[in-house]
């Protein structure tokens, strides 16, 4: 079973060719890593499975990206409405200036949902999975800009589960975090694969040795390798990618 | 001593003699208004119609007067201004469009505010029939301003932080939820700041009042949007320079300019004020 697909996606920033034809598909319940060195167009792919990249002007997308078998750029479909299927986590904590409880209720609240109950309930839940809601139960009402960075990245990925997204996307979670922080965020990723499938660009090789199942290497815009994480790591394909995971460039 | 903290010293000392100067220059500038003005005050001067040809009296009419032009020009104005403000930093991306806008914007802040009087006589008094009335003042006014306050509502939303505006976007929110939710609460303080500042430069302002709205003597308050009403600064400028008792009204001219400038200090401290108050409720 396919989770999400990309199928020969080339994408342009106005005359750069920043993906260069690229097919990958992502399992349910799995954790792929997009690993490369700066510039090499992972999170600009990892932004195209919540259309994050129509923000940015004067780009050009060829090719198919569908998430539960549907083309999420159909004509016929609304950019929320996807938007609300797939989670988005990212490099830095980007917690709205609003107390933990409606930070988490953003999403819901949003879509018209804003019963009581269902928001309490939907609140305490998605603070339990992000492994936040021991440390903040008693302080709903409190500013989320009052928490540490680590906890309010941990927020924000409990904002995210909030409207039960199909998909998680998560560009550089823990790059803005102490190591503490960092190995609760990834502890929780390892928790999260359970139930979501979740896509995750890193820098840290560790990490993505760490948490992923799969593991996919960009270089200058192309797909070099995607592969289970184990064979990646130990006995790669491609030179370049021996290169990359040995430390001999990025 | 070395060269390096010589000149270090030098710099420094030149700095700070150069700001006393500027904030002495103002001290003496309202010193000299409240000595001078403040003799005059009295609950009869700030509650009583001019009378005996502005020699005695009070300037009642004049205090209601600007505060119904600061009133209708805002109610123009801000909701013209910030909507301008949202659509331009927004909605409009950065093409020669939105660099046309933002250089007349900046045009239309430098042209001279007896310009904008002719324009509102032209426009309001006579094209649209308002007469010499509050309406046409009020709107020419807020013409006046509304640079400012398309300026500050750009400024205080460019200030907010770009990851708020994609976070909620990735929630699912469109773009106006995010930001009627997310980024209108955040910049509102700073944008009332620039509204309140703008109402002390409509109180302040006489030319563009000159020939749409200022009375010379109306003992009299207004009763609709209609009516002429005397103004402040243009009170001020009558009672200096064309009373029939030039000497005898010049305490009365001292008077006018301190409750002038006692309601622009009041404003800006409440601009000060919202901005903390409002600040604290975002940040929380």
């Amino acid at each position: 079973m396919i989770q999400a697909e990309a199928k020969n996606v080339n994408f342009y920033y106005g005359d750069f060719h920043a993906l260069k034809d690229i097919s990958m598909t992502f399992e349910p319940s799995s954790v792929t890593a997009l690993i490369g060195p700066s510039g090499c167009g992972k999170s600009t792919f990892l932004r195209l499975f919540n259309r994050m990249n129509e923000l940015i002007g004067n780009t050009r997308l060829e090719g198919l990206v569908t998430v539960d078998g549907k083309n999420i750029y159909d004509k016929d479909v609304q950019v929320d409405e996807i938007r609300k299927r797939i989670g988005m986590v990212f490099q830095k904590p980007n917690p709205f200036p609003k107390s933990i409880f409606e930070n988490v209720a953003y999403g819901l609240r949003v879509n018209g949902i804003n019963k009581k109950s269902i928001l309490d309930e939907v609140v305490e839940s998605s603070l339990k999975k992000a492994a936040l809601w021991e440390e903040v139960k008693d302080n709903l009402k409190k500013s989320a800009m009052a928490l540490s960075g680590g906890q309010q990245q941990r927020l924000c990925i409990a904002r995210a589960l909030a409207v039960e997204p199909h998909l998680l996307l998560m560009d550089e979670p823990a790059s803005a975090l102490d190591p503490i922080s960092t190995a609760k965020v990834e502890d929780l990723i390892f928790e999260l694969k359970k139930q979501y499938t979740i896509i995750i660009v890193t820098h840290n090789l560790q990490q993505a040795g760490r948490i992923s199942d799969y593991t996919g290497f960009f270089y200058l815009g192309s797909l070099i390798e995607h592969d289970k994480t184990q064979k990646m790591f130990l006995n790669p394909a491609d030179e370049r990618t021996q290169s990359y995971i040995t430390g001999r460039f990025g | 001593m070395t060269r390096k903290q010589l000149s270090q010293y030098i710099a420094f000392s030149s700095f700070t003699i150069i700001s006393l100067v500027v904030v002495g220059i103002l001290f003496v500038i309202l010193g000299f208004i409240i000595v001078r003005g403040a003799s005059v005050i009295s609950w009869e001067f700030i509650t009583g119609m001019p009378e005996e040809g502005m020699t005695k009296g009070g300037i009642l009419p004049a205090i209601v007067g600007t505060g119904c032009l600061i009133l209708g020009s805002m109610i123009f104005a801000f909701p013209v201004g910030v909507l301008s403000g949202i659509y331009m930093n927004e909605y409009l991306s950065d093409n020669w469009f939105r660099r046309f806008i933002d250089f007349m914007t900046n045009n239309l802040a430098g042209v001279p505010s007896i310009v904008f009087g002719l324009f509102g006589m032209a426009l309001f008094v006579n094209y649209l029939g308002f007469g010499d009335s509050i309406i046409a003042g009020s709107m020419t006014l807020g013409l006046l301003t509304l640079p400012v306050i398309i300026r500050t509502t750009e400024e205080a939303l460019k200030s907010v932080d770009d990851s708020l505006r994609t976070g909620s976007l990735a929630l699912g929110a469109t773009k106006l939820q995010t930001i009627r939710k997310v980024v209108l609460p955040v910049a509102f303080p700073n944008i009332i700041t620039g509204l309140i500042l703008s109402i002390g430069r409509v109180s302040g302002e006489t030319a563009p009042i000159l020939f749409t709205v200022a009375a010379y003597f109306l003992p009299n308050l207004p009763h609709s949007i209609y009516d002429q009403v005397m103004a402040l600064p243009y009170h001020l400028y009558v009672l200096a320079t064309s009373g029939t008792n030039m000497e005898e009204s010049r305490p009365m001219a001292y008077g006018t300019a301190f409750v002038l400038i006692v309601i622009v200090l009041l404003m800006n401290l409440l601009a000060n004020f919202l901005r903390k108050a409002l600040g604290k409720r975002v940040k929380m």
